[in-house]
């Protein structure tokens, strides 16, 4: 049987829930048995490829790049995880939705800048209006919260889901 | 020999006394019905709506902290349909404001956050609201987040009818509801603050926190204002 494939990927977070999914120490050997990763910040790819089992989506959805790669892991993928608060409620990155990004830029890159002051535009993402949950982004298969969501409900899930079970976080589950 | 009624709560017979509310009774025969603004010790108001029950020959739900028992009630604390209102309930608490448990002092020990976890709630299926609201820090030693804030107006009891101060009320309406001090004033420079703190240990959420707490910090003493009460023969 050939193994499942699974992608992550983090939009607007602080990779903290990919150091918990690191943080199933062991629990990966079991894991990759099974299932290969084949796009992430873990590994090479450079691009979401077609056919993905399992997309694991850390971070809220802040940018026009976060907004473009879920939706191309949705597209490609199966089955979508919402990892995190962040993904799950916008969390932190969502703090900021109260003001509008014109102003909030200025105050940072300008008003608070102390050298060449001025709002970057080369080679960074356009910001969305508003942070938001990924599934007011693309449709979601099953949210994880927690920050970060603690290693072991994520093994849980990844362990479920390679069986071919809906996993059930019970007691894992737990928002902040 | 004092009155008693007789009321059915999920199948069993209860003997309560007349003008005990459903909740009470419920509460004080280990039956749960999840409540977030009703506490122990201080008036009922029917604001969080999750207590809601349903009582053979009523049509509607009625909320179980402001219906008294009354002789031959046969109450079901749970059923899909109760179970499916909660979780609205609760999801839409979680929209209207910022509930950011990842930096709240309170998390771990809030009581929104464990009825979501309760109730299985891992994500919100309404859009959230996003609103900006203000940090009030005016206080020497106290704060107020209304971020966190989820209007069930415990503190607004606590401090009338425990303290009888009457700093805290409600101003607005529907969603613009806003928790005020003194008309408005900021909370530091309200006058009839004692600063005794019963407001702070009644909040269920970080919206009122003390000072000096990191996240998941903070811990109430939900016990002091229901036994003050008791202490005053309230109970």
């Amino acid at each position: 049987m050939d193994k499942v494939k699974i992608g992550t990927c983090w939009l607007d977070g602080c990779s903290g829930c990919h150091m918990s999914l690191l943080d199933i120490d062991e629990g990966i050997v079991a894991v990759l048995k099974k299932a290969d990763i084949v796009f992430g910040p873990l590994v090479d790819a450079q691009e979401w490829p077609e056919g993905v089992d399992v997309a694991v989506i850390e971070g809220a959805v802040s940018s026009q790049d976060d907004l473009k790669l879920a939706q191309t892991a949705r597209a490609r993928s199966k089955y979508v995880i919402a990892l995190g608060d962040c993904a799950v409620t916008g969390n932190v990155p969502s703090m900021r939705n109260g003001i509008p990004t014109r102003k909030l830029l200025e105050r940072i890159y300008i008003e608070g800048a102390t050298a060449t002051p001025g709002v970057p535009t080369d080679g960074v993402p356009g910001l969305l209006k508003q942070a938001g949950p990924l599934h007011e982004a693309i449709a979601v298969d099953l949210h994880v919260p927690g920050c970060p969501p603690k290693a072991n409900a994520i093994l849980m899930v990844l362990s479920e889901l390679l069986e071919g079970r809906k996993p059930d976080l019970g007691s894992k589950l737990r928002f902040g | 020999m004092t009155e008693t009624v007789k009321v059915r709560i999920d199948g069993e017979v209860i003997a309560a006394t007349p003008g005990q509310s459903i909740l009470e009774v419920a509460r004080a025969n280990n039956k749960y019905i999840p409540a977030l603004c009703y506490m122990e010790g201080l008036s009922s108001v029917g604001a969080c709506r999750l207590c809601m029950v349903e009582v053979s020959g009523v049509a509607r739900l009625v909320p179980a902290c402001t219906t008294p028992v009354q002789e031959g009630q046969a109450v079901a604390t749970s059923s899909p349909q109760l179970e499916s209102y909660r979780k609205i309930a609760l999801e839409l608490l979680f929209t209207e404001r910022n509930h950011v448990c990842s930096v709240c002092v309170s998390s771990g020990h809030c009581e929104l956050q464990t009825l979501a976890q309760e109730h299985g709630i891992t994500h919100a299926r309404y859009s959230y609201n996003f609103p900006r609201l203000t940090v009030d820090t005016t206080h020497p030693r106290y704060v107020l987040d209304h971020n966190r804030c989820v209007l069930c107006s415990r503190c607004v009891r606590a401090c009338a009818e425990i303290e009888g101060a009457h700093v805290w009320d409600m101003a607005g309406r529907g969603i613009g509801s806003r928790l005020v001090s003194e008309l408005q004033r900021p909370w530091g420079e309200a006058t009839s603050c004692t600063s005794c703190g019963k407001c702070v240990q009644a909040c269920p959420t970080g919206a009122m926190a003390e000072k000096g707490w990191g996240v998941e910090e903070m811990t109430k003493q939900r016990a002091v204002v229901t036994r003050l009460t008791s202490m005053r023969g309230g109970l």
